[in-house]
């Protein structure tokens, strides 16, 4: 089944075809066009696979467990709609908040590789097939967040790079242990050989491994450090792509690798899932709460989400995998969303500083309306999206007697409704501070607020239509958590 | 042959984490391309080494056992290949980074870090 390449070949193709056309204009239809092919693709997959299950694909003609596989089940399936959707909403936004001088088909060009890094990763069903999407992925970051080369641009890039590529060594060597203990790195094989593996204390060795490196790209405590001193010095077109979708690849890549082939010695791995969660949310919503930069707090605030998303996965029930997956997806348009909103407020004060903006709200009411949506959404407010995750994952903490971790989500709100409340307050409803009064305040154009608009709408329609996003969710914990089906598809080409 | 691997394997390690920690800039991406070398050993030597026999099938050999395993010396050559451009990235970047700075010290990297 070819389609199931489309996702890493248009990408491709479009990078090609940016080599050769490279005026900015053909860039202004090439990349929202192009996000829209890959947004379109992806709902063709999601129909393909409502219908006939676990789409798999060996490249090559090889047959699994020899060649590389590319497998699409409901999570790949679900992850890549959204990221895809996330997509068409940057690439929109990138060209009317790029500054005039900014290289557009350079910048393109490496949005199209990211991409197609990022989809090789949601799609792929072999380990060292990952640890190369990753690399196209970070690659292409690596350009993206030091383009433009202003100093503190370059700053930290030095760091994040440091981190990022100290986590891609990790992965290398964790996989080259991996295959000298198993032989295969056929991620359905792994688990098929894993699942009856008596010796868990070896397998240990691996999964640390890996776990530590994921846990860099995922940023969750202790290993973080990285994001908030790199996300706030590109240009805000690129830390809103940067934000709705790089960690979230570090998410799926634990959550698939520790339900699928890492089973073993649960107990250790679900408690230590859940202490670096409750962790990692604290830190992430308490620094966020200390700043007054709105990159910066958000950056923060991203940290603190990827700890629900961690917990769902440490809890370790169909509900709470269901819950982490919903997350997921939520968190993805929610955050976006809040990113772009904080361009949008820059754009129009001339600062991201909460200090010298105000009087946003008599001033930009639509504005104030598009940013309280995915702002609410991420505090948790029903109906919007972020309420019904939350509630999933806390509801499968209750039932499955996770207390501690539970009482932190839920005090974890509060921290994330007190940072977007700040922003709520200084940014929008407090006057204009007056030593800045004498700021040039710029008109938005219509145009401007489509990729708000688009990311807030998919929010809504997420929180409205929750139960149907719920089934699928469930569906993709199900099919996780149960990964026998999984299995036969790879491996067997057949379902039980 | 394989102890002595993987002890170089080890060394090379240790090497990597100590420059990994000196304050210059430079000697991090030293240690970077030190622990790159001992992880690409790492997974050559994770199948195990078989002496003066090819990666493939020649037709005679029946055992397996006596046969090189080919799967780790194709993703090793991956690898290696991915290290390199990282390594020569990142080398571009502390030369545009020195350029505009002028310093070489990881201390002197605080700017994207402090309270603003």
């Amino acid at each position: 089944m070819t389609i199931v390449a489309m996702p890493i070949l248009i990408p491709f193709a479009l990078a090609i075809s940016l080599l050769v056309f490279r005026t900015p204009k053909t860039c202004r239809w090439v990349g929202p066009l192009g996000s829209l092919a890959i947004f379109v693709v992806s709902l063709a997959l999601f129909f393909r696979l409502k219908t006939s299950g676990i789409l798999t694909l060996n490249v090559g003609g090889w047959e699994a467990p020899f060649g590389i596989v590319l497998v699409v089940d409901y999570l790949s399936a679900l992850m890549l709609m959204v990221s895809s959707l996330i997509l068409i909403a940057v690439s929109l936004f990138s060209i009317r908040f790029l500054p005039d001088d900014f290289p557009l088909p350079r910048f393109y060009f490496f949005f199209f590789t990211l991409t197609m890094g990022m989809n090789g990763a949601f799609t792929t069903g072999d380990v060292f097939n990952l640890y190369v999407w990753f690399e196209v992925m970070l690659i292409s970051s690596f350009v993206l967040i030091t383009m433009g080369k202003k100093k503190e641009q370059l700053e930290g890039g030095i760091k994040y790079l440091a981190l990022n590529l100290l986590g891609s060594l990790l992965f290398l060597a964790g996989l080259g242990l991996l295959y000298g203990k198993t032989g295969t790195l056929n991620m359905a094989h792994l688990a098929e050989i894993l699942k009856n593996d008596g010796q868990a204390l070896l397998m240990n060795t691996s999964s640390i491994l890996f776990f530590v490196a994921f846990g860099i790209k995922a940023a969750v405590f202790p290993l973080f450090f990285w994001l908030p001193s790199s996300y706030h010095t590109p240009n805000i077109a690129i830390t809103s792509l940067f934000a709705g979708l790089l960690t979230k690849v570090g998410v799926y890549t634990l959550i698939r690798f520790f339900t699928l082939f890492f089973v073993h010695d649960q107990q250790f791995w679900h408690n230590l899932l859940l202490i670096v969660a409750g962790l990692t949310m604290v830190t992430g919503g308490m620094a966020a709460a200390s700043y007054y930069e709105t990159r910066r707090i958000l950056s923060y605030h991203i940290i603190s989400q990827i700890g629900y998303m961690i917990m769902g996965l440490g809890i370790f029930t169909p509900l709470a995998i269901a819950g982490a997956v919903f997350f997921t997806l939520h968190n993805m348009i929610a955050k976006t969303g809040a990113f772009i909103a904080s361009g949008m407020i820059a754009k129009t004060k001339g600062s991201f500083h909460l200090k010298e903006v105000g009087g946003l709200y008599k001033q930009n009411p639509l504005l104030a309306v598009l940013f309280i949506v995915p702002a609410f959404a991420l505090a948790g407010v029903p109906p919007l999206s972020g309420f019904f995750a939350k509630f999933m994952l806390i509801k499968a903490g209750i039932e499955s007697g996770s207390y501690i971790i539970t009482t932190v989500a839920l005090l974890t709100s509060l921290l994330t409704l007190y940072s977007m409340i700040k922003i709520w307050n200084e940014a929008f409803l407090k006057k204009q501070p007056e030593n800045h009064e004498n700021q040039e305040s710029i008109k938005l154009n219509w145009a401007d607020y489509v990729p708000l608009a688009i990311l807030a709408t998919a929010s809504v329609l997420m929180g409205i239509f929750a139960a149907t996003v719920f089934t699928y969710t469930m569906e993709a914990a199900n099919q996780l958590i149960e990964p026998a089906i999984y299995i036969d598809m790879v491996l067997r080409n057949r379902t039980p | 042959m394989e102890v002595v691997l993987a002890i170089l394997v080890g060394i090379l390690y240790t090497a990597g984490v100590y420059m990994l920690l000196r304050r210059s800039i430079l000697k991090f991406i030293i240690g970077i391309i030190f622990m790159g070398n001992a992880t690409n050993l790492l997974v050559f030597l994770s199948a195990g080494l078989i002496h003066g026999s090819p990666a493939f099938v020649d037709g005679t050999t029946t055992n397996s056992a006596q046969l090189a395993d080919p799967l780790p010396q194709a993703l090793v050559l991956t690898a290696i290949v991915i290290g390199l451009g990282m390594v020569v990235f990142i080398l571009a970047l502390k030369y545009k980074f020195f350029e505009v700075t002028g310093t070489d010290d990881l201390d002197q990297l605080k700017q994207t870090d402090s309270q603003k």
